[in-house]
């Protein structure tokens, strides 16, 4: 999957990759050469006293080491525009990929853990294509590169290379194995102790309220157990992995003075071969050893990259038509045709055989327990989902075979849970209609009755003091209260300007006093408009032109207020259970 | 030689998965959007904001105070600074018997040249004699004999003694990281466990005044974190600096000309340092900016997915999207180059201490004033070097950080206590066996912040078996008022009598012990249904579990589950609703059998008519029971024994629905409201207005911080900023008070 992702997304730089791998080479190969001339000062300069000699080589090894920095240098340069530029480019694939997910999509998974995907994600795989790039390239470059040097200063001495490098890989890679399983578990204990104490803090009163300190206390203490187990073991483990490497290069170190010794003794070989082939050695073993630990690195990418891949590749359900049809009137009609919505994998359909027609100009209240298909009802409308059988048409035509800009406009919804976006009032205003000149927007907010406070909120403070429409909002509205939110949310929707309105139980955060204001204004503001609204209260919705009982998915009832007073027995019992008849009358 | 090489990596491998644990940061999405609007208005987002700990406010206290925690391991951290002291002389000391081991080779090989007859004052002079001076000069510099050739016995010993050497080195350092590492865990077990302690000892009003995700991220991050730094920087710390001093005093030991040649490239990697660290610091910082910035454009087009889909701003977004992505590329493509040039610039700078040892040292081995083991042991060393320099450095800002962390963690080991219970025998008070359930409030006054009292003078009487419906505005007070019963907060004068015993003498445990409670947001553990409910009586079968979840009708949507009362319930996972959960947790409560009985808003995301069946439910569960029950749908509470209708921290009313209607009065209006909307406006705003009753000169509303309680996206009333008067609950809405914004 890592590597899937990561091939699909370096094509663009190849000629970078190559680049990286060409500055590599140079740069390993410097890196190789110094103690070769090393060498040969000793044998050729020292050994003979000849100081010109060791002058001359200095230089040269001043110079190779030039070319070496100038070449690492490059490579991370390189290096670091693939990696960035490659996490640039996934982070937009996922983004675009999400941008055109419908609300199922985006259910399925969770915004939550979209969120991480197109971040945190994105961030690890990049960071590993970065040590990739700048590191993992080294190592088959040092050791094919160091043994060959090796193997030149004495093939008689290569043997050593045969015997330390599968011991470090095989003692080294113990330990890893050894490891991995326990970072898992760390993880997971991390996880755990992580979320009782959240639930503790969290759910202080219950605990409290429970007397459950104590039984929390405990939960608590075997979490800490095992965390603290599996930490001393992964610490015991790392202690131990220290002292043993190092004694594994030390061995081959003597082993080089000893046998090497031997050899020079035997003038196979000359010293400063012999320091030379001490450094491959060293060089070998170092390379070997980081590129195992760097392959402790890849298994979270992996799993990143698993994450990134299914956002990627799953498929949008909303497909574009290809052939849009035009509206045949521009009246604001809604009309269901047996649509039928379930979830994918669900047993019951949420919505189940809908029938009903929102005339133009009209009032549709919707009204039933929670649960009953409200919200999936309204949603259908401006295709935030697509209706699994049936027809949803708007103006006449099915929103399926209209042209998405062009059903955008025709709709506006103000969603159950109020969002706004950071930045201004005005910005979070126009956000569906960015010409919307200023009188429009006060126009809207008078009606939604939000006029007082925008005009007398301020945010920021010094220099940057911003009023009214200018004034900052952050993200998701949490500067302002539920109630204020819920206003602007209501205003931005008007201030669009649609022919259809969507009101997704849209004024549960207003007092009676604002909410009733609101509604007369409303009334005006949207007068030739279609209106459809998803309420809890009866007594919001007993003017409404028409009332839908949804229960369970089925229209159980349908007509006026008293109408359905008198055919519907799940109006009554709704009705009942919050109004009493006397109190009506 | 390497064993430092070996630390580092293993270090970076543990910060790497200490790393993924940085990505459970409990960032302030964690929160409710509710939370995070309360504690912006109270402007505590500052000083309290979670996040990566930024330095110490002071280092040297909490540094000393952090190492007074191993006070108990003293012998142990004693111990092992021994052992870190052998293991670095030893390892310090083996590259220059090396470095004789060389000499013997070279020495061996330069005499088997040499005509054996000859002694070693001979061949010098013989070379000095036929004008090969510089020759003589070397070998005047060595130890041999001629025509010998190597000396295997003498090479064997110090090859044998290094090697002897590098064991001992290994098993201490080995020793003293195992030592090490169990001390660091104790010490870090006992610091969780003296967390969760003092969490348990925290009164109410310290979680009320901060940000949870602040406090969560002290108990697990700033724990996580000083952990990794008393691991990883304090060993490591102690090896490098000692390893430094010593390998300074061997290379100024065999020859101070080379040790000032490579001490030159000290300043030049501290240069080198300075100057790109620095910048990359900064490029490193901007790099986070655009991070944050990038991050959180993802999460407001994500969240408000449909939003963006319904308004048609797709592209729009998009646009911006692509802006802020191409500025992060550029500053994290700057920032990372940057980083990534200073490890190939310290390496030439080595590499040029490198190459002027070789050519100086070579010099000098052919004059003869060192040997060739000398000069390669010197570049062993000189390559050792900036090992541990670079991790002093590295080190050095763990442990500020973890310092950092250190402190955030004593600050809420700090925090004030709430007053233990009476012990046994000092005046603490025992309840009468069965507990009848009579509450008695006698003059109480409390306030959350003692400049803004918020209930000064109340008093009330609440029979066994009665159910008292708590009705009145946001603010009023209302689930203050229970809050007082549970002794979630001490009261500032007056009493609180449960069957005639004063609760403040009672054990907190044995007071909450007789009292289930049902809270507005329906707050469950991890774990499953079953498990859930378990939490009112944990020693419950799970006949009695099923019996209470069918008595407050879980029983009916748990069927409809899969997995049953075995469902897990999930944080995120919408596998149940916000009025299911809600459920369980009144079923947990009806398990726990409790003598008095407060439900706060407790069927608040139960639609109406799930409501009734709820209703039902309750009403057989507050038979004999003494019931408080705070509702925003009036309609609910038509049956109680008492309504209370609380304005202000006061009660305005007092009686049955009945006698309320009938008066005419508050209730009255607050009833009609709820029910005949917009008809009078004018009337409902004098219902709530000062002037109504007999209001004490009190704090209105608007002084309680209305804090909405997010468990239905069906947020309460927020007074709104600078409100003159309090708003007449919405029918349908939710409008909680707030437990004890105190605000700080």
């Amino acid at each position: 999957m890592l590597w899937k992702l990561v091939r699909e997304h370096a094509r663009p730089y190849t000629g970078h990759i190559i680049a990286v791998l060409v500055l590599q080479l140079v740069s390993t190969l410097a890196t190789l050469y110094l103690p070769s001339l090393n060498a040969d000062i000793i044998d050729q300069g020292v050994a003979v006293g000849d100081t010109d000699y060791i002058w001359r080589t200095g230089a040269v090894m001043l110079g190779v080491a030039l070319v070496q920095v100038i070449a690492a240098i490059s490579a991370v340069w390189f290096g670091a525009r693939v990696s960035m530029a490659m996490g640039r480019d996934i982070r937009r694939s996922v983004y675009t990929r999400v941008d055109r997910f419908s609300a199922e999509e985006v259910g399925r998974f969770g915004a939550p853990t979209l969120i991480t995907r197109g971040t945190n994600d994105v961030q690890q795989v990049q960071m590993v294509v970065l040590m990739a790039l700048n590191f993992m390239v080294m190592v088959p470059i040092m050791s094919v590169g160091g043994i060959i040097m090796a193997v030149q200063e004495d093939a008689g001495l290569s043997w050593l290379v045969w015997v330390s490098v599968p011991i470090l890989l095989v003692i080294v890679g113990i330990i890893v194995g050894l490891l991995m399983p326990l970072f898992q578990r760390m993880q997971d204990n991390i996880d755990a102790i992580n979320g009782v104490m959240r639930e503790q803090i969290m759910g202080i009163r219950v605990v409290r309220a429970f007397v459950r300190e104590r039984h929390e206390a405990e939960r608590f203490t075997d979490a800490n157990a095992a965390l603290t187990d599996t930490s001393v073991r992964i610490g015991r483990l790392f202690v131990l992995m220290g002292p043993i490497i190092t004694m594994i290069l030390h061995l081959a170190t003597a082993a080089v003075l000893w046998f090497g010794g031997h050899r020079v003794d035997q003038e196979l070989v000359q010293v400063g071969s012999l320091t030379a082939f001490m450094q491959y050695l060293l060089q070998i073993l170092m390379a070997v050893m980081m590129g195992t630990f760097m392959f402790m690195m890849l298994p979270r990418a992996v799993i990143c990259a698993r994450r990134i891949m299914e956002v990627l590749t799953t498929p949008a359900s909303l497909m574009e038509p290809a052939h849009p049809r035009t509206p045949e009137h521009h009246d604001g009609t809604v009309e269901f045709r047996e649509v039928t919505f379930s979830y994918p994998g669900a047993e019951a359909p949420v919505l189940d055989g809908v029938s009903f027609t929102a005339p133009a100009g009209k009032t549709t209240a919707i009204i039933g327990s929670t649960g009953s298909g409200k919200t999936t009802l309204v949603n259908l409308i401006p295709r935030l989902y697509d209706a699994t059988s049936g027809e949803v048409l708007v103006d006449g035509v099915p929103v399926t075979q209209m042209d998405r800009a062009t059903l955008t406009r025709a709709v506006g919804l103000v969603p159950q849970k109020p969002y706004l976006f950071s930045g201004t009032v005005a910005e979070n205003l126009r956000f569906g209609r960015p010409e919307a000149s200023e009188d429009e927007l006060w126009a809207a907010l008078d009606t939604a009755q939000a006029t007082d406070f925008v005009s007398e909120r301020t945010t920021g403070s010094g220099e940057d003091v911003r009023t009214g429409l200018e004034s900052g909002i952050s993200q998701g509205g949490t500067n302002v209260s539920g109630g204020q939110r819920q206003r602007l949310c209501i205003a931005r929707a008007l201030v669009a300007r649609p022919r259809v309105y969507l009101f997704d139980d849209s004024f549960s955060a207003l007092d009676v006093t604002t909410d009733a204001k609101l509604r007369a204004a409303l009334g005006e503001y949207t007068q030739d408009a279609t209106v459809i609204m998803v309420a809890q209260r009866v007594s919001s919705i007993t003017e409404a032109d028409q009332i839908i009982v949804l229960d369970e998915g089925k229209i159980v009832g349908q007509g006026t207020h008293h109408e359905l007073l008198d055919s519907s027995e799940t109006y009554r019992e709704i009705v009942d259970s919050q109004i009493t008849a006397e109190e009506l009358a | 030689m390497s064993g430092r090489h070996a630390k580092t990596r293993g270090s970076s491998a543990a910060k790497l998965k200490r790393g993924s644990t940085k990505k459970q940061d409990i960032t302030t999405t964690d929160l409710t959007e509710e939370e995070i609007a309360q504690f912006q208005e109270q402007g505590v987002t500052d000083e309290w904001g979670g996040g990566a700990p930024r330095k110490a406010k002071a280092f040297w206290p909490s540094a000393k105070r952090l190492f007074a925690t191993f006070g108990a391991e003293k012998v142990g951290i004693i111990a092992v600074v021994a052992m870190v002291v052998v293991a670095v002389v030893f390892n310090v000391w083996a590259p220059s018997i090396l470095g004789d081991a060389m000499n013997v080779i070279f020495g061996g090989v330069l005499s088997a040249q040499m005509p054996a007859d000859l002694t070693r004052d001979q061949v010098i002079e013989g070379l000095r004699a036929t004008g090969n001076g510089q020759a003589a000069d070397m070998l005047s510099g060595m130890a041999f004999v001629p025509g010998q050739g190597i000396d295997f016995g003498e090479l064997a010993r110090l090859i044998l003694i290094v090697l002897g050497m590098y064991v001992v080195a290994q098993l201490f350092m080995w020793l003293q990281g195992r030592v090490l590492n169990d001390i660091v865990m104790r010490v870090v077990y006992r610091l969780r466990q003296d967390i969760e302690a003092k969490v348990n000892r925290l009164p109410l009003s310290y979680f009320d005044t901060r940000q949870r995700g602040d406090l969560l991220s002290r108990t697990t991050n700033d724990v996580d974190n000083v952990q990794s730094a008393m691991q990883q920087a304090f060993a490591t710390l102690v090896y490098s600096v000692l390893t430094i001093i010593g390998i300074i005093f061997m290379m100024f030991w065999l020859s101070w000309q080379l040790a000032l040649i490579a001490l030159i490239a000290l300043p030049l990697s501290g240069v080198v340092i300075g100057i790109i660290g620095t910048k990359s610091q900064k490029l490193f910082t901007a790099q986070w900016r655009h991070t944050g910035q990038l991050n959180g454009h993802i999460e407001e087009s994500f969240t408000g997915h449909e939003l963006v889909t319904v308004f048609g701003r797709q592209q729009d977004m998009g646009e911006r999207f692509d802006e802020r992505n191409e500025e992060l590329y550029q500053a994290s493509f700057k920032a990372q180059f940057y980083s990534g040039m200073i490890m190939p610039i310290m390496q030439w700078v080595n590499y040029l201490g490198y190459v002027g040892i070789a050519v100086v040292g070579g010099l000098r081995v052919a004059t003869g004033q060192m040997t060739l083991g000398a000069v390669t042991a010197f570049i062993q060393y000189s390559r050792e070097f900036n090992q541990p320099l670079g991790q002093v450095a590295g080190m050095s800002n763990m442990l500020i950080s973890g310092v950092a962390s250190a402190e955030r963690i004593f600050e809420l080991l700090d925090a004030d206590e709430q007053e233990p219970d009476l012990t046994e025998g000092a005046g603490r008070n025992e309840l009468a066996q069965p507990v009848r359930g009579r509450i008695e409030f006698q003059h109480v006054a409390f306030s959350y912040t003692p400049d803004k009292p918020l209930i000064s003078d109340l008093s009330l009487t609440a029979e066994p078996g009665q159910t008292v419906a708590i009705v009145g505005p946001t603010g009023a007070g209302k689930t203050t008022l229970v809050n007082l019963i549970m002794r979630f907060y001490e009261i500032d004068s007056g009493r609180i009598l449960l069957d005639g015993v004063d609760t403040s003498t009672l054990d907190r445990g044995v007071l909450r012990g007789q009292v289930g409670m049902v809270l507005q947001d329906a707050v469950l553990f991890g774990g499953t249904i079953r498990e859930n409910i378990r939490y009112g009586r944990l020693d419950a079968t799970d006949e009695e579990v099923m019996a209470a979840a069918r008595a407050t009708y879980v029983d009916r949507f748990v069927h409809t589950l899969p997995e049953g009362y075995d469902t897990v319930i999930e944080d995120e996972g919408a596998n149940i609703s916000a009025g299911e959960r809600q459920l369980i947790t009144i079923a947990r409560a009806f398990l726990a059998d409790p003598a008095l009985l407060i439900l706060d808003e407790a069927t608040s995301s139960v639609d109406t008519r799930t409501e009734v069946l709820v209703q039902q439910a309750m009403a057989a569960l507050r038979t004999d029971r003494t019931s408080f029950v705070i509702a925003h749908r009036l309609s609910t509470i038509r049956d109680a024994d008492v309504i209370l209708v609380m304005e202000h921290g006061d009660i305005v009313e007092q009686g049955s629905h009945e006698q309320l209607l009938a008066a005419g009065g508050a209730y009255h209006r607050l009833y009609m409201s709820q029910f005949t909307q917009g008809v009078d406006l004018d009337a409902q705003a004098a219902a709530v207005a000062p002037g109504t009753g007999p209001i004490p000169v009190q704090a209105g509303p608007d002084d309680v911080t209305p804090a909405e309680r997010e468990g239905t996206g069906d947020p309460g009333v927020a007074a709104t900023g600078g409100l003159a008067a309090p708003q007449a609950p919405g029918q349908g809405s939710v409008e909680p008070d707030v437990p004890g914004s105190g605000r700080p």
